[in-house]
């Protein structure tokens, strides 16, 4: 596993998947069949699929919490069989669903975990634990001593992921890791994480059963089948534009044009020269979607939306720019 | 009543001496039967046969009656401390083996997994999570034994073992002579005296060693 500095900069690892394989005793099928991938470094690959698809088997066969039949991992280039699976996961990052916090440790020993195991000394070991409840947005002085028991789901989850980080790993592993919360906390943690993994860029596998979290998280998706058979692996646009076949088609649903307007951010698009004729459109902020973008037109039953910056209009949207923005992907069965 | 008072007074040292025994055969006992019944516990608490087996013969050994064990270990151990110490470690075993196996269940086997996969060696994971968070259960268990072995521990007489069943038997036996009643009584009292100091003790025991975190 590659060194890390203490500030956190080193970037991700890239992993190999080959043939991999877990047979169950006594099972007719196998619940993981010859899974096949290639995952650059920085990357944040998805798995979505339904339940039983065996996403999390496969993502847990990474680190070996399940020992897989046949097949080979190869994380940056080291065979992950060869290592001592102790060892090996103290190098990767672990996010369960069900959060599973030490209930007689404080937020802060529970973060401190891996840095005790791997033997960094009690100063290094505070700072670090501070930097990260401070990166999950939980107050150090006020969380660092308070139990488990005592925080809400949302803040149990955060702890969670800044546990995960607390080694700086180059690889991390999230089942369902926002899954335990309400949709606004789950918003929000989803925003935040994305807006941390802009900057550490570890090589994430983050499993989800829900396609929109794919969507909004994934730079590329992998959408599973029975024994995670790989339907399609590409990104969110590429799968709304271009299903691979009607079992893709059936995740993406009928709204596939509006979804990829989603993905797209309106500061990103041409715009029209803002004039004194804009003054009595209705204007939207240039940090929201496209799709939202649409919605304000359509309610607003104008044809052209004026954008604000933070020091006042950059441009004016029209609904021709919007719906030319979706062609150049794919054939679009919008 | 008065009667009972003035044998109080006169035998209050041999009394005092005697419950000082019952107490210690009875930490020396529960502590060897805990190390015993915890070492077991943690080894068989995730194989069904095993765990099964290991409570099932707990388990029998606390239906055989106590006269008969401690009648059977003279031959071979004699008189006095040892077959009591060896019949109440015998007995101590059931409640310590069942609330460790129970302990060690019931900690959520999500958080073991969160252990695990952080990179805990199996051995971290059951002294360091599962152990602390089975505590509470297990220490339960252990104050059920030193109950048990408390009440046990006075027929330890019937092999001249340490104690207050002396006075209890003696008493007993010689029933209508002069203190026959108020040598049982004051041993039977004793006992239960005992029985909440040892009771009080495992309060003050638990507050101490089990995790802010846990406390409900």
């Amino acid at each position: 596993m590659p060194d890390t500095s203490p500030a956190g900069s080193a970037h991700g690892a890239s992993i190999e998947l080959i043939d991999l394989t877990k047979q169950y005793e006594g099972a007719a099928e196998p619940a993981v069949d010859k899974v096949s991938m290639s995952i650059p470094p920085g990357e944040l690959v998805v798995f979505v699929g339904p339940s039983g698809c065996g996403k999390t088997t496969t993502m847990k066969m990474i680190n070996r919490i399940i020992e897989p039949t046949s097949g080979q991992i190869l994380i940056d280039g080291q065979d992950a069989m060869s290592l001592d699976p102790v060892e090996l996961r103290r190098g990767i990052g672990y996010v369960i669903q069900q959060i599973g916090l030490f209930p007689h440790m404080t937020i802060g020993e529970n973060v401190a975990v891996v840095p005790r195991l791997l033997g960094w000394d009690k100063k290094r070991t505070a700072a670090r634990v501070d930097e990260l409840l401070d990166i999950v947005s939980l107050d150090p002085s006020s969380f660092r001593d308070r139990y488990p028991r005592q925080l809400s789901g949302g803040q149990q989850q955060r702890v969670g992921v800044a546990r995960a980080l607390a080694a700086d790993p180059p690889v991390m592993l999230m089942d369902e890791p926002f899954g335990a919360t309400d949709p606004i906390t789950r918003e929000r943690l989803q925003n935040e994480f994305l807006r941390l993994q802009n900057e550490i860029r570890k090589t994430i596998i983050f499993v989800t059963h829900d396609f929109e979290e794919a969507l909004k998280m994934g730079d590329r998706i992998a959408v599973l089948r029975e024994q995670s058979h790989i339907a399609q692996f590409a990104t969110p646009d590429q799968i709304l534009a271009d299903p691979a076949d009607e079992y893709v088609s059936s995740f993406v649903g009928e709204g596939a044009a509006l979804k990829r307007l989603g993905l797209v951010s309106v500061g990103t698009a041409p715009l029209q020269s803002w004039g004194e004729d804009a003054s009595g459109l209705p204007s939207i902020p240039s940090d929201v979607t496209l799709r939202e973008a649409l919605g304000v037109l359509v309610g607003a039953g104008s044809d052209r939306v004026v954008v604000r910056g933070p020091d006042g209009p950059i441009g004016v949207l029209t609904m021709a720019t919007v719906t030319s923005m979706l062609e150049g992907a794919g054939d679009g069965d919008c | 009543m008065g009667s009972f008072l003035e044998y109080l007074q006169k035998q209050y040292d041999d009394l005092l001496q005697l419950a000082w025994e019952h107490a210690l055969v009875t930490i020396i006992s529960v502590g060897i039967g805990a190390v015993i019944a915890l070492t077991v516990g943690i080894l068989v608490w995730n194989k069904p046969v095993s765990r099964a087996g290991a409570v099932a013969i707990t388990g029998a050994i606390l239906t055989i009656p106590s006269f008969a064990l401690l009648g059977l270990l003279i031959p071979a151990f004699g008189l006095g401390w040892t077959p009591t110490v060896i019949a109440l470690v015998l007995y101590s075993l059931l409640p310590i083996t069942r609330n460790t196996v129970v302990g060690m269940r019931e900690v959520d086997p999500a958080i073991l997994e969160a252990g695990t996969g952080l990179g805990m060696s199996p051995w971290t994971v059951t002294m360091r999570v599962q152990l602390p968070l089975a505590w509470p259960v297990i220490l339960t268990g252990i104050r059920v034994s030193a109950q048990l072995i408390i009440g046990i521990a006075a027929i330890a007489a019937y092999v001249l073992g340490p104690g207050l069943g002396e006075v209890i038997f003696s008493g007993l036996s010689r029933l209508g002579s002069a203190n026959a009643l108020n040598q049982a009584i004051a041993g039977t009292v004793g006992v239960i005296i005992l029985a909440l100091i040892f009771d009080a003790a495992f309060v003050l025991v638990r507050r101490l060693t089990t995790s802010r975190g846990l406390r409900a």
